[in-house]
């Protein structure tokens, strides 16, 4: 397969002679493709959040066979690290019967009318919902094609289709030995009628899906020919670094770029409102001449504000009703009713992405229009923002999508893009702005501060008769897709604080929507349950501690009605010893997880050290994630779960200081290093499910096993982020 | 100030102030975007190039530092020995994910093993722990570098 990462296809190369109508469920249409071959348009829902039915057929995704073979997908997610470019190939692949090398893959060039993302109402890859989505309408749309080719096989040869075969890109027929290749079908398929309820292969019958097949975007990762946003060099460019108002919020008050103008190299001084950029001619010039500007700031409304402020605001909220997330039983009977009580308040930081490729994108303003080079988790965002920014019309902004270096929720913002363009306006040719990583963590946007006032109930035997809790924080999609925000509630800020796994008779959970001042926020790597399944699976480990019950047993206890769940707790907690006994300061946690689809516990061992520092020693991973599609990609996914959620446990902390980010790099905003990684081990439990999300459970799922972990090593309950260290020392 | 450097064996006669990180020689002089930027001071190894065969990031390192040492980088590293095993061995473990820091985590691993060809976990924490990886291959990075050493 080979990934063309060069120029996006224009709108009429993915552009369909619609012929026979619509297909079952009116996801899938199939025709000719302009210049021959066979087309099939598809729509790909995007995963397990319920979105308004559409009456009309809008495709995001094409698979065309072209008369000499090559089959061609072209498709609206994007790859960053999580092996999505060679998993959802595989779908194809599988019911089409070719090998995966005969799929090449283009990025979808922005064009919201093709790619447009029936939930997120434009293109966009994130919540861990490409497999999801795609399962079921790729392999539908696979099957499709290869019932097409067998029955333009069948007519050209007047036998029956049921005696013809599928199999290596080609059709045969077995009775007279004859056998004729898909490119030299394609356009007598496109021709024939699409069949209805094609049926897909059974699991025991899959050749690709479930092996751990190798990724296709690798080998270009290894001898540095890859080409990422940051990489591109369109003729003539100009290199550009950024100063932004340290306070959010705040306005350039004066200039003075006399040095800066000094520096060799440096070209031009783009003055924005609230931004300075310097463009240079390499980076090294650029940063020279930011270093030697001096500019003075207004720094507006959020001149005094500190993250104390912020949290108070945000506990001041829980205080006051929210919207009901969820209600099951009586709570407040059944709390009267409870032997004992247990009330907690939980916060969780700030965050900073700090993907590895630093902030940057690529912009050429004309007067008669636009050109972006950037790697995007939301390319028709982009171009929008561009054209906007621009004020040109959207026709006349051509975005060339890029690999990502690293996503994890970052890249579906286009600040940058509209940094770029606003820079870019004021210059002669293209200008690549490129942000220093200071820049890059002081002007990210946030996974949310959360703030969680929870109580439960028990019985006389422990078990849990109440659970109340009502948080508050930012939405994140109110601001992003505001649609989705209904009656003071979004699907993300509520996933992984209902619909748990355990049998909760009587549970009550509220969300305050809070805006913080003077921050923006953003999707964070597996954004709510980031939160939601660090309070409720500790606070479910401090209702165990309250009925001096262990853990896991405590939880196996009330998930009869989730047989999946029971299965992931039971697999991790024998597979990491659970019982065996752990030396003075070692302890292990557990925690259990549904969401985006997947089941999940993880036992974390950890010890802490007399001087109060956590060293993650083992993490114990069970998950039952339906069919894994690459059990391989299944596991590198956890791996990296686990470490990001390891890095937001011990050192994640965005802090604000007279409305200014105080961290700056990685030294004062660590990220775990190899040293510090623990062993891990997964175990995937055998599935016939569908498919659920990978990219983000393994890093909500670790950091209350990490906190339990401590727990059980120290007896130090800790209920906010990140780890104290202070407060663990012995 | 011009400067003439060698990077993979070719000659590149530069004009840059002296104190210019070689990494910006590299990216947007001479277009070898195989090496990346990460933090421009030296902590996350994203930037790491090979001078006289010695690791080095060369976020920090000024071109006028640099006088006739012989730089190899990411686009060269599979010509040598350690490095063409550890390109291996990175494919063969299926360590990549964003792929971004990749280069600088080759070339820190080709450079412990050139020097060690066997070396323990406590080697591997000394000469890796300088790499940071955000999507967390540390696990595979290490079993790549065990497979090399082996190979």
């Amino acid at each position: 397969m080979i990934i063309d990462q060069g120029a996006p296809r224009t709108a009429g190369r993915g552009e369909v002679t619609l012929a026979n109508g619509l297909s079952r469920r009116g996801f899938l249409q199939a025709g000719a493709a302009a210049g021959g071959g066979l087309m099939l348009s598809l729509s790909l829902p995007f995963g397990n959040i319920e979105t308004d039915a559409t009456d009309s057929f809008t495709p995001n995704a094409f698979i065309r066979i072209e008369g000499d073979g090559q089959i061609i997908l072209i498709m609206p997610y994007v790859e960053m690290g999580q092996g999505t470019y060679t998993s959802i190939p595989m779908l194809i692949a599988e019911e089409l019967e070719v090998d995966l090398k005969q799929i090449r893959l283009e990025h979808a060039p922005p064009n919201e009318k093709f790619y447009i993302n029936p939930l997120l109402g434009e293109q966009a890859t994130g919540n861990s919902n490409a497999m999801r989505g795609a399962w079921q309408p790729l392999r539908q749309a696979g099957a499709t094609a290869k019932a097409m080719l067998v029955a333009a096989a069948a007519k050209k040869w007047d036998v029956d289709p049921t005696s013809c075969r599928a199999q290596n890109g080609e059709i045969s027929h077995p009775a007279t030995g004859r056998s004729i290749k898909y490119g030299a079908l394609a356009a007598d398929a496109a021709r024939m009628s699409v069949p209805k309820d094609v049926a897909l292969k059974r699991p025991q019958d899959f050749a690709l899906i479930g092996r751990p097949l190798k990724r296709l975007d690798t080998p270009a990762k290894v001898d540095g020919t890859a080409v990422f946003g940051i990489d591109v060099r369109p003729p003539g460019v100009k290199i550009a670094t950024l100063a932004q108002s340290p306070v959010f919020g705040g306005r350039v008050k004066r200039v003075d770029d006399t040095a800066a103008k000094a520096v060799n190299g440096v070209r031009q001084i783009v003055r924005l409102e609230d931004a300075v950029a310097v463009v240079a001619d390499h980076m090294g010039a650029a940063k020279k001449g930011l270093a030697a500007l001096v500019v003075e700031w207004d720094d507006g409304p959020n001149a005094k504000l500190n993250t104390g402020d912020i949290a108070s605001v945000l506990e001041k909220a829980t205080l006051t009703p929210g919207a009901v997330a969820q209600n099951i039983g009586d709570v407040e009977r059944a709390m009267a009713g409870a032997q004992t009580k247990v009330e907690a308040t939980y916060q969780v930081p700030f965050l900073a992405h700090a993907a590895m490729e630093p902030m940057n994108c690529t912009a050429h303003v004309r007067t008669d229009g636009c050109e972006v080079w950037v790697g995007s988790q939301a390319i028709a965002r982009a171009q929008k923002a561009a054209a906007k920014t621009a004020g040109l019309p959207l026709d006349k902004v051509v975005v060339h999508n890029h690999l990502l270096g690293g996503g994890f929720g970052r890249r579906l913002e286009v600040d940058g893009v509209i940094r770029a363009v606003e820079i870019a306006r004021h210059a002669d040719g293209p200008v690549k702005v490129v942000w220093t990583r200071e820049e890059d963590i002081q002007h990210d946007m946030y996974r949310p501060y959360w703030f969680d006032r929870i109580s439960g109930g028990l019985d006389e035997k422990g078990k849990p008769v109440a659970w109340v809790n009502r948080y508050a924080g930012s939405s994140v999609l109110a601001r992003y897709l505001p649609p989705t925000f209904k009656d003071g509630l979004d699907p993300d800020s509520i996933e992984g604080a209902i619909n748990l796994a355990y049998d909760l008779p009587n549970f009550h959970v509220e969300f305050v929507r809070t805006e913080p001042p003077g921050i923006p926020t953003a999707f964070w790597r597996s954004v709510g349950p980031s939160h939601n399944v660090f309070v409720t699976e500790s606070f479910m480990d401090e209702l165990a501690a309250a009925a001096k019950q262990d853990p896991v047993a405590y939880r196996r206890a009330l998930l009869d009605k989730s047989p999946r769940a029971k299965t992931v707790l039971e697999l991790a907690a024998q597979k990491a010893g659970w019982s065996h006994p752990l030396p003075e300061r070692m302890g292990r946690g557990v925690s259990l997880q549904n969401v985006f689809g997947t089941y999940m516990a993880h036992v974390a061992e950890v010890e802490v050290a007399k001087s109060g520092e956590v060293r993650v020693q083992r993490v114990v991973c069970a998950v039952d994630c339906g069919i894994a599609v690459n059990p391989d990609t299944i596991r590198a996914q956890i791996q990296s779960g686990i470490i990001f959620g390891i890095t937001a446990a011990l050192y994640g902390e965005i802090t604000l200081k007279k409305g200014r980010v105080v961290q700056t790099n990685f030294d004062s905003y660590q990220m775990l290093r190899i040293d510090e990684a623990p062993a891990i081990e997964v175990y995937i439990v055998a599935s016939s499910e569908p498919p659920g999300g990978m990219g983000e459970t393994g890093t909500s799922a670790i950091v209350p096993a990490i906190a339990n972990a401590i727990f059980a090593a120290t007896g130090k309950r800790l209920r906010k982020m990140p780890i104290d260290v202070a407060a663990l020392k012995q | 100030m011009a400067f003439a450097i060698k990077v993979n064996g070719n000659t590149h006669s530069i004009d840059v102030d002296g104190d210019t990180p070689l990494l910006w020689v590299l990216r947007d002089v001479l277009g070898m975007t195989g090496t990346k930027f990460g933090c421009g001071m030296a902590l996350c190894g994203a930037c790491t190039v090979h001078v006289n065969g010695e690791p080095t990031r060369s976020c920090i390192t000024p071109i006028d530092s640099i006088g006739d040492s012989k730089i190899t980088t990411i686009e060269a590293i599979g010509s040598t020995a350690a490095g063409a095993k550890i390109q291996k061995a990175w494919l063969d473990r299926e360590v990549v994910q964003c792929g971004y820091c990749q280069s600088g985590q080759i070339m820190s691993a080709a450079a412990l093993l050139a020097s060690k060809p066997h070396p323990t976990d406590a080697d591997i924490n000394d000469a890796m722990s300088g790499n940071i990886c955000r999507c967390g291959t540390y696990v595979r990075i290490r079993e790549a570098i065990k497979l090399a050493a082996s190979s």
